[in-house]
C-alpha cells in the first residue's frame, strides 16, 4: 500500500492480534449502528406520514375547495388541478428538450468536447437551487406580464426538468447496443430514422421512466412556485392567472395556526408522497428488466 | 450523413463494372425513403440546438439575477456581503446574518450527516446481505425524492416538539456553558434546521459515496485480505483510501444541496436576521428569505437586495457542484461496470 500509511510497530504476538480483531468488530458494529441510526427516522417520517395522511384524508379533499378559516372540511381540488395545468405546462417544455439534448449527446456527441461540456452543465444545473430559477423567471416573465401566472410556474418547473431528463435519456442511450444502430444503417435507414425510430424505440421503456422520474421531482417542488404560479384559494384553470399547486397548498397549510389547515396539509402531503412513490418503484422496476438489462 | 454518402457510392460502383443487377427495390425505395442529407442535417441540427439549451439556460439565469440587482450592486458593492443590517424601511441592506445562517446550519447538517452517510455506504459495499442491499437502496432513492416541503411539515410537527421537550434540555443542562447551546428554548431555530438538513441529504451523500467505493477495483480489495488483513483494514486501507476522493466529492454534492434548500429550512429556521452564537436560537437562511419576503418586497431596492442573495446563492453552488463533480468523476472514470 501507500508509504505513507503510519503503521503501528508490530508487536508479537497475541496482543497486537487482538486489538485487530477487536477494531474489525468496532468497525462493523459502527457501520451497522450508522445504518440503523439512518434508517430509523427515516422510518419514522414514512410511518408517521402515512398514519397522519391516510387518517386525514377523504373523500371531500378530492371534491371541495378550500373553505375559509374556521370552517371545517373543504379539500384540496383546485391544487390538485392546479398541479396538473402546471405539470402539464412543464412536461410540454421539459420532455421534448430534455430528450434531444440527451440524443445529442448519446449518439451525435460521443467523445466530442461540446458534449461532455453539456454533460457536465447538465449536472451542474441539477444543483442549482430552485428558488434561483423561481426568481429568474420572475424577472423574465412576471415582471413584464405585471401579474403571476400559471404559465411562468410552468416553465420554471419544465426548465428544472429538461437537465435531469438529458443526463437519464443519454444514459438510457448508451445502454443500446452498437450493432442495432449499425443493423439499421446497414439496411440504408437514414440516419434520423435510424436515431427516432431504432435506437430511442429500443431505450423507451427508460427513457419514459426518466421522464416519470423528473415529473415526480418537480411535482413536488415549492420554492420556484413561491412567486410565479403564487397559489390561489379559488378555481383556476387558466394560464394567464394564478393558480393554485399542491406543494405551495401544503406550504400555506402547514405553517398556518389552524388544526383543520393542518389536517388537510397531512393529507396533501400523502397525496404527493404516493405519486412520486409510485413513480420511483416504477422506474426500478423498468430499469431492472426488458431488453435493456445487461445490454451495454 | 457520412455513412449514407458511403452507401450509395458502393451500391453505384458495385452495378456499373460487372454488369450486375441494379440495386434490389427494397434498397432503392429505402434509399429514396426521407433520406436527403438535408433531414439529416436538420435533425442533429435541432438535436444540437436543444443540448445548447441547457447552456442557454445557465446564462439566462445569471443575466436575469445580474440585471436584477444592478440596484443593490452598484448602491452597497461588496458591502452587501458584510453589513449585518436588513431594514427594508429605511433602505439599508446587508446580508451577513444570512449567509451566516446559511453556512452555520449547513456545516451543522455536515457534521451531523457525513460520519452517518459514509458508515451506512460501507455497510451497504462491504458487509450487507444481498437481499437487504436491494431493499436498503430502493429506500434512500425513496427518501431522496421526498419534497422538501414534506420534510418541513415533518420536522414542524415532530421533529421540533422533540427537540424542545428531550434534546434541547439535556443539551442546555450539559453543555450550556460554552455558550453553543445556551438561551431560550424554543424548539425552531438552526439547530432544528441542521438536524432536518442531515436528513435531507443523507441519501445523497450515502448513494453517490456507495457509488465511489463500488468503484474501487476487487483486486485491491483482495490484495489487502491476500496480506492477512481483517475486513476492516481491507475497507480502511483498500478501499477507503483509494475512494477518498470521491467521497470528498460526494460530501461536497451534498453541500451544495444544503447550502440551496429552501421550503425545510424556513419551515423550521425561526426566520430572525440575526447572528446569534446559540445554536438554539432562530436565524436566517439566504433561501428563505427569497422565499418569505420576495413576493411582499415593496420597492425596487428591496427586491434587488433579494435578487442578489439570490444570485450570491447561484454563483456558489455552481462552484460547489462543480467542484464535487469534478472530484466524483476523477474516481468513477474508467472504473468497471458495477454489477450490483
Amino acid at each position: 500500500m501507500a508509504s505513507n500509511v503510519v503503521m503501528p510497530p508490530l508487536r508479537a504476538g497475541a496482543s497486537n492480534r487482538l486489538w485487530r480483531v477487536f477494531a474489525n468488530h468496532l468497525a462493523t458494529l459502527a457501520a451497522v449502528g450508522a445504518t440503523i441510526v439512518v434508517m430509523a427516522p427515516l422510518i419514522a417520517i414514512f410511518g408517521y406520514l402515512l398514519y397522519k395522511g391516510a387518517s386525514s384524508l377523504n373523500f371531500a379533499f378530492f371534491t371541495q375547495i378550500p373553505k375559509p378559516v374556521g370552517e371545517v372540511g373543504g379539500g384540496m381540488a383546485n391544487s390538485i388541478v392546479g398541479s396538473g395545468v402546471l405539470l402539464a405546462i412543464a412536461s410540454l417544455m421539459g420532455v421534448p428538450i430534455g430528450i434531444a439534448g440527451g440524443i445529442y449527446i448519446a449518439e451525435f456527441g460521443r467523445n466530442k468536447r461540446l458534449a461532455n461540456m453539456v454533460r457536465f452543465t447538465a449536472d451542474v444545473l441539477n444543483g442549482v437551487p430552485s428558488i434561483v430559477m423561481g426568481i429568474a423567471i420572475y424577472t423574465l416573465i412576471v415582471v413584464p406580464q405585471k401579474h403571476f401566472s400559471a404559465l411562468s410556474g410552468g416553465v420554471a418547473l419544465g426548465i428544472m426538468m429538461i437537465p435531469t431528463i438529458t443526463r437519464t435519456t443519454e444514459e438510457m442511450l448508451l445502454m443500446v447496443p452498437l450493432n442495432v444502430r449499425e443493423a439499421a444503417l446497414g439496411l440504408g435507414v437514414p440516419n434520423w430514422r435510424s436515431v427516432l425510430s431504432i435506437t430511442l424505440r429500443t431505450a423507451s421503456p427508460g427513457v419514459i421512466t426518466g421522464c416519470m422520474l423528473a415529473f415526480a421531482r418537480v411535482a413536488g417542488e415549492t420554492a420556484p412556485l413561491l412567486f410565479t404560479a403564487f397559489g390561489n384559494q379559488f378555481w383556476s384553470t387558466s394560464v394567464n392567472e394564478p393558480i393554485a399547486a399542491l406543494p405551495l397548498q401544503i406550504f400555506i397549510y402547514a405553517i398556518s395556526p389552524y388544526d383543520e389547515w393542518h389536517r388537510l396539509a397531512w393529507a396533501g402531503a400523502l397525496v404527493l408522497i404516493v405519486l412520486i412513490v409510485v413513480s420511483v418503484a416504477l422506474v426500478r422496476y423498468v430499469a431492472g428488466r426488458g431488453v435493456l438489462k445487461g445490454a451495454s | 450523413m457520412a455513412g449514407q454518402a458511403d452507401v450509395t457510392q458502393r451500391t453505384e460502383s458495385g452495378a456499373s463494372p460487372g454488369g450486375e443487377p441494379s440495386p434490389s427495390p427494397v434498397r432503392t425505395y429505402l434509399l429514396n425513403c426521407g433520406s436527403s442529407s438535408l433531414a439529416d442535417r436538420t435533425f442533429s441540427f435541432l438535436m444540437l440546438l436543444c443540448a445548447l439549451s441547457i447552456f442557454a439556460i445557465v446564462l439566462l439565469i445569471l443575466i436575469e439575477l445580474i440585471s436584477g440587482s444592478k440596484l443593490t450592486i452598484s448602491k452597497f458593492g461588496m458591502s452587501f456581503f458584510f453589513g449585518s443590517a436588513w431594514d427594508p424601511v429605511n433602505g439599508n441592506f446587508g446580508a451577513l446574518p444570512f449567509i451566516y445562517g446559511t453556512v452555520v446550519s449547513s456545516i451543522l447538517s455536515l457534521i451531523i450527516a457525513v460520519p452517518l452517510a459514509v458508515g451506512v455506504a460501507i455497510f451497504l459495499t462491504e458487509m450487507c446481505p444481498a437481499w437487504l442491499r436491494g431493499f436498503l437502496a430502493f429506500f434512500t432513492e425513496l427518501l431522496a425524492a421526498i419534497p422538501s416541503v414534506v420534510y418541513g411539515l415533518w420536522a414542524v410537527f415532530v421533529l421540533v416538539p422533540l427537540l424542545r421537550q428531550y434534546v434541547n434540555p439535556f443539551l442546555i443542562n450539559t453543555l450550556g456553558w460554552s455558550g453553543i447551546f445556551a438561551g431560550p428554548n424554543y424548539g425552531i431555530g438552526m439547530l432544528a434546521a441542521g438536524v432536518i438538513l442531515s436528513i435531507m441529504i443523507l441519501p445523497i451523500i450515502s448513494s453517490l459515496t456507495r457509488e465511489v467505493m463500488s468503484a474501487v477495483p476487487y483486486a485491491q480489495r483482495e490484495a489487502v485480505l491476500a496480506l492477512g488483513a481483517t475486513r476492516w483494514e481491507m475497507i480502511r486501507m483498500g478501499v477507503l483510501r483509494n475512494a477518498r476522493i470521491g467521497i470528498v466529492g460526494a460530501v461536497i454534492l451534498g453541500l451544495g444541496r444544503a447550502l440551496g434548500e429552501t421550503m425545510a429550512v424556513t419551515m423550521v429556521i425561526g426566520n430572525r436576521p440575526e447572528i446569534a452564537r446559540s445554536l438554539l436560537a432562530p436565524g436566517y437562511s439566504m433561501a428563505s428569505v427569497i422565499a418569505n419576503e420576495f413576493s411582499e418586497a415593496s420597492d425596487e431596492l428591496y427586491l434587488s437586495a433579494l435578487i442578489e442573495i439570490g444570485l450570491a446563492l447561484f454563483i456558489v453552488t455552481i462552484i460547489v457542484n462543480a467542484l464535487a463533480r469534478v472530484l466524483v468523476w476523477a474516481v468513477t472514470r474508467g472504473a468497471p461496470v458495477r454489477g450490483t
